[in-house]
């Protein structure tokens, strides 16, 4: 390959993957076979962060950034005066090659701006994973884009030699699809989402008669939304969410505070800040969905829209719902331990082992590493001491806000200000 | 009132060195015991000292003993919590095989329990280690076909590695060497062995010099680095972030931070 002509496509085609905020190169279980390169199993790796504090694990680009699309929020959008490139399947084959021979990577994140047609590029997406899967016996993680509007085949094919599939949803609400990319709709998106769903069910059934099936998108498929593009509300956004994780047994759905890049009347200007709090409570919500038990409605519901930015969503819960506590760490059951402020499900499972062998006092859960600046509130344990007063939710909440430091108080003091 | 006789066990650093050490405490019944390496030894006037010679079959015993009264996750975080090289982290594991060996009931999951929680907090951070090395390796291809790795771990990490580079990078041969303990793991295709290097006068690993590696290695390096550039979003910058993900000390092998 030719150095300066693939130096030149890289910086242009790593530039436009850069929004795309997935890097999960976890959740495969690929094992390396016939000594050949690479190995997906176990958990992901990070080898570098970029100076944003993202983690870099897989290269990430487009296949080229010529699109025949103009969606306002996209830097690739056809009317958007940047240059423009594309690279060969061999490229990226070569690429991701000797990338991962050097232990820069965990695979490749290949995406496209959509040429000709939906088939067309995702034909080319396919191509490049299945020359890495059958020429170069490449065992590593690849996440293939699935295109909008591409054909069921082509989607089967892909989940054949990819370990994650995602197609983007990008805007929360239909109505913001329909101001923002008024040429896409909302079941293009899904069209491939569900192909991949029942493609990944029948195989897990399969799998249980014939071992031998061979493996089709062993990471499961992700989605992203844009946050701060359409004047979406927290609720809209979980809401959605939640029903792509429930309806499509999505792996994951990630949140991408919305970076300006346009002069378009619709959307945010430069200059405006990349919402960043606001996609940090989002994210901590989303776990709270997935690993901590709570329901989405309990968060986020008519009365409560949005999210409070000056303390995290479990601690906004909790201080709405004093009458759960105080939890007695030593009877409580791991749901409702999980719900305790301050307590993280790996504190959880600690306490949950060792009480075992003794009733817990304030310093065995401090010694463990519970936050008990939030957590004494909240809990009781084998001690005397214990907060006793019968405190509101607002009053806690003014304590517990006085008592700390948050790492965003340059983001919200500007807000504070306006009361104090 | 009797004051219990302090015995100096010198080993060679091993853990089979500090296993064999264990089977002699238990063997000898000795009361108060410090493990020393020969070549940090320091003069005591008082007490016996103890030449340990490392006996495989000895340690062997007292591993699987170990064994049998912890959890596969306990005698690993044990392992683990060794190669943190810590000062007297020998008395530390003593105490915990100790505490194993009366319990009824495996203790490795009784975090109410100083030891055990110390010890599967020193494991944590070499754990946290190991990670880092997996993540923090950068081949370089040699001329002579080897893909050459310097490294310079906090613990000595390089045995908790092997597994994960052998499967990973099963069809080239590569090299992982630790700068600072003057080791190195080495796949020639079919298995991984421990060697030592005479490396050449004046070779600085952290410079791809043509003498050493093959013309596109820099080639690669570039296009890295201009991956590494492109990729990031500069509008979210974080050093802060950045910083306590990729702790400087880990710069100077990184080819990405190299610019």
């Amino acid at each position: 390959m030719s150095f300066e002509r693939t130096q030149e496509k890289l910086k242009i085609l790593a530039d436009a993957a850069k929004y795309d905020v997935s890097c999960a190169s976890s959740g495969s279980n690929r094992s390396n076979t016939n000594k050949g390169l690479g190995d997906a199993t176990g958990m992901g790796i990070c080898h570098s962060y970029t100076e944003d504090g993202r983690c870099v694990s897989l290269l990430k680009i487009l296949l080229t950034n010529y699109c025949i699309f103009d969606c306002a929020y996209c830097v690739t959008r056809k009317s958007n005066d940047i240059k423009r490139a594309a690279f060969q399947v061999q490229e990226v084959v070569d690429l991701t090659i000797n990338f991962y021979r050097r232990n820069y990577i965990e695979g490749l994140f290949l995406s496209s701006g959509i040429f000709k047609s939906a088939d067309y590029t995702m034909e080319r997406l396919v191509a490049v994973a299945k020359k890495l899967r059958l020429e170069e016996n490449f065992n590593g993680y690849i996440h293939l884009k699935s295109i909008p509007g591409a054909s069921d085949e082509l989607m089967k094919e892909a989940g054949l030699y990819a370990d994650r599939l995602s197609v983007n949803i990008e805007i929360p609400t239909k109505e913001g699809l329909k101001l923002l990319a008024p040429e896409k709709n909302r079941e293009d998106f899904i069209k491939p989402m569900i192909k991949v769903k029942n493609e990944i069910i029948q195989y897990q059934s399969e799998k249980k008669i014939i071992k031998s099936t061979p493996k089709f998108a062993p990471a499961g498929q992700s989605t992203q939304m844009i946050i701060g593009a359409s004047g979406e509300s927290d609720q809209q956004i979980m809401w959605t969410s939640n029903y792509f994780y429930k309806k499509f047994n999505l792996k994951r759905v990630y949140y991408s505070g919305y970076i300006p890049i346009s002069y378009d009347s619709r959307l945010p200007q430069i200059g405006t800040d990349v919402p960043m709090l606001r996609e940090n409570r989002l994210y901590q919500t989303d776990w709270l969905m997935r690993f901590y038990g709570f329901e989405v409605h309990e968060i986020l519901n008519n009365e409560h829209q949005n999210l409070d930015l000056d303390v995290d969503p479990k601690l906004g819960w909790a201080l709405r719902n004093m009458d759960f506590f105080p939890v007695d760490v030593n009877k409580a059951d791991k749901l409702m331990l999980a719900r305790i402020p301050g307590l993280g499900m790996k504190s959880v499972y600690k306490i949950i082992q060792a009480r075992q062998f003794r009733k817990l006092n304030w310093d065995h859960l401090k010694r463990m590493g519970v936050a008990l600046n939030r957590a004494k509130y909240f809990l009781v344990c084998d001690s005397r001491d214990f907060e006793r007063r019968d405190l509101t939710g607002p009053q806690l909440k003014s304590i517990i806000l006085q008592n700390s430091t948050s790492k965003y108080q340059t983001i919200l003091s500007p807000q504070l200000n306006l009361f104090g | 009132m009797v004051i219990p006789e302090e015995h100096t066990l010198i080993y060679d650093g091993t853990f089979d060195g500090f296993l064999t050490g264990v089977f002699h405490i238990y063997e000898l019944k000795l009361q108060t015991v410090i493990f020393q390496k020969p070549e940090n030894l320091q003069e005591s006037l008082f007490g016996n000292k103890v030449e340990i010679t490392t006996d495989l079959e000895k340690a062997d015993r007292v591993w699987k003993g170990i064994k049998s009264k912890t959890s596969a996750k306990g005698s690993y975080r044990l392992y683990s919590a060794f190669l943190s090289e810590q000062p007297q982290i020998e008395t530390l594991l003593l105490k915990y095989i100790q505490q194993a060996f009366k319990s009824s009931r495996p203790i490795d999951s009784d975090f109410s329990n100083e030891t055990v929680l110390k010890v599967s907090q020193i494991a944590k951070s070499v754990g946290r280690e190991k990670h880092r090395m997996e993540a923090f390796v950068r081949f370089r291809l040699t001329n002579d076909g080897i893909y050459f790795a310097s490294v310079e771990p906090d613990f000595d990490v390089l045995p908790l590695i092997s597994k994960h580079f052998k499967s990973r990078y099963a069809d080239q041969k590569w090299i992982i060497y630790d700068l600072k303990r003057g080791y190195g793991l080495y796949y020639d295709l079919e298995k991984v062995e421990l060697m030592q290097l005479s490396l050449p006068e004046g070779f600085d690993a952290t410079k791809t010099k043509s003498d050493y590696f093959t013309a596109s290695e820099l080639e690669f390096q570039t296009l890295w680095q201009d991956y590494f550039e492109s990729t990031n979003i500069a509008s979210r910058k974080n050093m802060k972030l950045h910083v306590q993900h990729v702790p400087k000390r880990y710069w100077k092998y990184l080819s990405e931070k190299l610019r």
